[in-house]
């Protein structure tokens, strides 16, 4: 591993080691041929709603395998359905303001409301194998996941220098070439930072459902998140502990193994003018460098399949005129342009007209109910929030001023942010069961297991970026402790403070869903709260509940959004900016 | 469009083109509509060619709307009204060969040198082996050598602008199109550069047939051009194209350079007649707003100090001097003189004549006044002659409140400037009547305060930091 120590590059003969790592490469090739092989196997064998899950920690390489799988089949999926929507958003001036009002409220709906619904109509739609179950637990992963890339991906288009995309025009690429040459790597930087946003959030949601938590319907998929809740249930602690510690290992591997060199590499996209001495480094990316193989196929399999598309391309009229930037679409839309914009209105329109019909079902006690648990949900989100706050805030700030302890924290707390809180869940209820406290508490245990990392990590960038010069003075004047905080360190790291609240809030209602009803051995618990009426109307299989529950999380989620982050966001930018 | 008052030192008007353009511009325009019947014209119709065999200068300060025009001669912005012609052809449906290089350089940061000049090649379909062939020679003809494998990040400034050399070059375009490509960099590397590009063009080491550089530094255009148009402002428009016959080498010093210098900056800040009078290109049936016939002037963006400082430098210099003098001392470009010269012309400080600019009593009055004074005459002066100011002002006194929102004011300014110039106006705006104590601007919540009004609309303890 040590391989940036200069000794070892000398000292090691430079052919073994390249020849090894090619070996380690081609077995990991097979490997990866078998596992595809067998997750087929299992995928189109008949249904078995409710797997086996054992307890033996043998099985648990074997169910992390199945999980990891979900987990980046979503990923990929939502990777290629958000470069798509972000693409056309961007390029589409006619429907770009609807693609970014839809993107901007899909973002702040908790996913694992869509869960009962998603569950049926997939296993509804693929009938006779496992896939159904398999699909729908991936379309939950992916909902969570695509937002925030789609619009990262959206906003870096957006956001390309003028003279990048005028050259790009003058010397006639094709949006092939474009994509590849100018989009594409100018995204890429903020599409890896989303994708481990993504990717956390992802598992948070994998690991609260692949044990239904629903009554009515039940399936219990192998995985890690079914191996938690099944050793939970039978009070099998050691198998839990080490559940855990797998969900943990997995974490911090996939940090190492793929996020760090992820951006490593994805350094050289960075848009400066100068190199810029602070850079992330990985030995892993190193390693694969120094593969012969590995730098060398890939790009002679993409010349040979990347030369005849430019030739073909430059062929084409689109490569043989310069077209203008600021060409205002005034070809009018086509017929069947037409035809598809009425018929979705029409869609659109007698799916909401069903869904009110539905709602109307809904009687005045439940209302009350829901009211009053939207209340209470919202209470608690924001004593998480607030916890939160007031414990990272003074911890974060002294991290932060101290620079050789910050270097060894942050990371640490970007990990921690990406460990899902759901895998703990269960020890906090086992807990809380034990000294009597509610789900009340533990709701907000969850949501703050769930959500103070982010807020810690970005107080303590936060605290990092107050330039010295400015507590110089604060030291030189002889500002109080009062002093201090709230004309130097609170302005500094409020726009920090304010994005990770933004973050965690979301993480905060979604969490909220899951937490306040939980099955724990036979006995069921629940508090008052919209999450615990989504899941028990669930299991009594009330969807205008659901679906009325989900509007009403949806309407604080968005509210809250617009009315008091939105304006904190810009206060942030405006004021509290300390611009280099 | 010439304007023949001023007699040209030595120059010949340019004659009508006997060759063939490679670009003919044919009464190009370019405005923006607005919701109401009025429009932002950028560019008032224009005609222009670009012919084989010269180096052709666009000269202007900002404004003028010289890096629109380049960009509709290249197919990349299409015209309001008028037509690009490529050979004679639409340019929109033509195969053109054209390239640029850009202020900003435009390398993309993600791919070595090597990669960056052959990504033109590429989109052309040429095959690999002689991609490499191609970019190497032409790194090599700017002096790029073993720099092949390196990224644009770590090359300066000079270094970068010969990859944008390389990169526009090598696809041997028929005419080179520059924006402003020597601003971006140091006073010694352009300098270089320039006279590398003029080795270059004499050589004809690059088969390039038409050099078309937009500057706003005037001596670069007389140091390189064989043809030199002025812009003037409000809206863009041709205020003198002649051909430059100096040989080449040029001698900065030598007389001749120095007298074309001056000429130009008389031309540039010489009271401007409204383009649109210019017989054969007017659209009667159209109304075409012209700043200068409307109801607020266009504040050069300046600050008062910067007017104060070139005030009093004047009245060192004897209260009356070149205009191109001072820029030379200043070691100022026209985009950072004129706003001022402009500014304080606005104020009745200064006055333009033959391209000399004096100061007037009250101009002299300000320069020997100290701070509080010069802000009193300031505010007089603002007040007398700066529309906007006068409009903001009254409004805060007879509102009751004394609070005005800056949208009510952008609202009305952007019936006539464009929503960026709308913005930079009112910044502006902002900046003088702050100085001038005849408001005060509450960023927060984006609304004009009186200064002394009472406590209560400025109580947020927070602005005070």
């Amino acid at each position: 591993m040590n391989l940036q120590h200069p000794l070892a590059r000398t000292v090691v003969t430079t052919r073994t080691w390249p020849f090894l790592i090619d070996l380690g490469v081609a077995a990991c090739g097979l490997a990866i041929f078998f596992a595809i092989v067998s997750t087929g196997q299992y995928w189109l064998s008949k249904p078995a709603p409710i797997a086996d899950i054992s307890h033996s920690i043998s099985a648990l390489p074997v169910y992390a395998f199945y999980s990891i799988v979900r987990i980046g089949i979503a990923y990929l999926l939502s990777l290629i359905f958000a470069i798509a929507y972000g693409y056309i958003a961007a390029y589409n001036r006619r429907i770009e303001p609807w693609m970014v009002a839809v993107l901007d409220i899909l973002q702040s709906i908790p996913v694992l409301s869509f869960l009962p619904p998603v569950v049926l109509f997939m296993v509804a739609l693929i009938p006779g194998h496992q896939l159904g179950i398999e699909m729908a637990v991936i379309l939950l992963i992916f909902t969570g996941q695509v937002w925030n890339l789609a619009f990262s991906f959206y906003s870096s288009l957006k956001s390309i220098p003028r003279e990048m995309v005028e050259a790009s025009r003058i010397y006639r690429y094709s949006a092939w070439q474009r994509f590849w040459q100018l989009e594409m790597p100018y995204a890429a930087i903020g599409l890896v930072w989303n994708s481990i946003v993504s990717v956390a959030g992802g598992w948070f949601a994998l690991i609260a459902c692949e044990i239904s938590p629903f009554a009515n319907y039940t399936y219990q998929l192998p995985g890690i998140g079914s191996y938690l809740q099944v050793a939970t249930n039978s009070g099998d602690y050691r198998a839990l502990m080490f559940g855990i510690g797998t969900v943990i290992v997995i974490v911090v591997a996939t940090d190492q193994l793929v996020w760090r060199p992820l951006i490593a590499w994805s350094d050289k996209f960075k848009f400066e003018s100068v190199e810029s001495a602070d850079r992330v480094s990985s030995p892993i990316l190193a390693l694969l460098r120094r593969s012969n193989l590995l730098s060398s196929l890939p790009s002679r399999c993409w010349a040979g399949i990347e030369e005849p598309i430019y030739r073909r391309l430059s062929r084409t009229l689109e490569c043989r005129v310069v077209h203008p930037v600021d060409e205002e679409k005034s070809n009018r839309p086509s017929f069947a342009l037409y035809a598809l914009a009425v018929a979705a209105v029409g869609v659109v329109g007698w799916g909401a007209l069903q869904a009110i019909v539905m709602l109307k079902t809904v009687t005045w006690p439940d209302m009350k109910l829901l009211l009053e648990g939207a209340g209470a949900t919202f209470g608690r989100v924001n004593a998480a929030l607030l916890i939160s706050a007031l414990w990272t805030v003074p911890v974060g700030v002294a991290i932060g001023l101290n620079p050789r302890l910050s270097r060894i924290v942050q990371p640490t707390a970007q990990v921690l942010a990406s460990i899902p809180a759901t895998a703990f869940f269960p020890i906090i209820l086992i807990g809380l069961v034990k000294i009597g406290g509610g789900l009340g508490i533990g709701s907000i245990a969850l949501m703050l297991l769930g959500t103070q990392w982010y807020i810690l990590f970005n107080v303590i960038a936060g605290a990092m970026s107050i330039p010295s010069d400015l507590r110089e003075v604060s030291s030189l004047f002889h500002f109080t402790r009062w002093q201090r905080w709230t004309k130097l360190i609170l302005p500094g790291i409020f726009p920090y403070l304010i994005t990770g609240m933004v973050t965690a809030s979301g993480g905060a209602w979604n969490a909220s869903v899951y937490a306040e009803y939980s099955h724990l051995k036979d006995s069921t618990l629940q508090t008052i709260g919209l999450g615990s009426e989504i899941s028990s109307a669930t299991d009594t299989g009330r969807f205008p509940i659901i679906l009325l529950a989900t509007i009403f999380i949806s309407l604080m989620v968005v509210t809250m959004n617009r009315l008091v982050w939105r304006r904190l966001y810009r206060l942030a930018e405006t004021r509290y900016k300390l611009e280099g | 469009m010439q304007e023949a008052v001023i007699p040209t030192p030595g120059q010949t008007p340019a004659p009508a083109p006997t060759v063939e353009a490679i670009i003919r511009a044919e009464h190009i325009e370019k405005y923006y509509a607005q919701p109401s019947a009025n429009r932002i014209q950028v560019i008032s119709s224009t005609d222009l060619s670009v012919v084989p065999g010269e180096i052709l200068a666009l000269l202007g300060p900002s404004g003028s709307g010289k890096s629109t025009m380049l960009r509709m001669l290249t197919g990349l912005s299409t015209p309001s009204a008028g037509q690009v012609y490529w050979h004679e052809k639409p340019i929109a449906d033509a195969e053109i060969n054209v390239s640029i290089v850009f202020q900003s350089f435009a390398l993309f940061p993600w791919l070595t040198v090597l990669e960056n000049v052959e990504a033109p090649l590429q989109a052309r379909g040429v095959s690999p082996n002689e991609r490499r062939e191609r970019s190497m020679k032409m790194l090599d003809t700017v002096g790029l050598d073993g720099f092949e494998g390196a990224y644009p990040k770590e090359l300066s400034g000079g270094m970068k602008q010969r990859v944008g050399f390389a990169r526009a070059l090598v696809v041997e375009p028929e005419v080179l199109f520059m924006d402003e490509p020597f601003s971006a960099l140091d006073v010694l590397t352009a300098e270089n550069l320039r006279s590398e590009l003029l080795e270059l063009w004499a050589n004809k080491t690059m088969p390039t047939k038409a050099v078309f550089i937009v500057t706003h530094n005037i001596e670069e255009a007389v140091l390189l051009a064989d043809r030199i148009i002025v812009l003037g402002r409000n809206p863009g428009h041709i205020r003198t194209d002649f051909k430059v016959q100096l040989a080449q080498p040029r001698d900065r010093k030598s007389e001749p350079f120095t007298s074309l210098v001056d000429y130009i900056y008389k031309v540039l800040t010489k009271p401007d007649t409204a383009p649109t009078d210019a017989p054969g290109h007017q659209h009667p049936e159209r109304r075409v707003r012209d700043q200068r016939q409307m109801h607020y002037q266009m504040l050069p963006h300046a600050r008062p100090g910067g007017m104060a400082g070139l005030l009093e430098l004047l009245l060192d210099k004897g209260g009356r001097d070149d205009i191109y003098r001072l820029a030379d001392d200043l070691a100022f470009e026209i985009d950072d003189l004129l706003p001022i010269v402009d500014a304080s012309q606005l104020l009745g400080f200064l006055k333009i004549d033959e391209g000399d600019a004096a100061i007037t009593p009250s101009g002299t009055e300000f320069a020997n006044s100290e701070i509080l004074r010069q802000k009193e005459l300031f505010r007089d002066a603002a007040v007398e002659h700066v529309l906007l100011l006068r409009q903001i002002r009254r409004a805060l006194e007879s509102k009751s409140d004394h609070t005005v929102p800056e949208d009510f004011f952008l609202d009305m300014i952007d019936e006539q400037f464009s929503e960026e110039e709308s913005l930079r106006q009112m910044e502006t705006a902002v900046a003088w009547g702050r100085y001038a104590e005849l408001f005060d601007f509450d960023a927060g919540r984006r609304r004009f305060v009186l200064p002394d009004a009472p406590e209560e609309d400025i109580a947020d303890s927070e602005d005070s930091q």
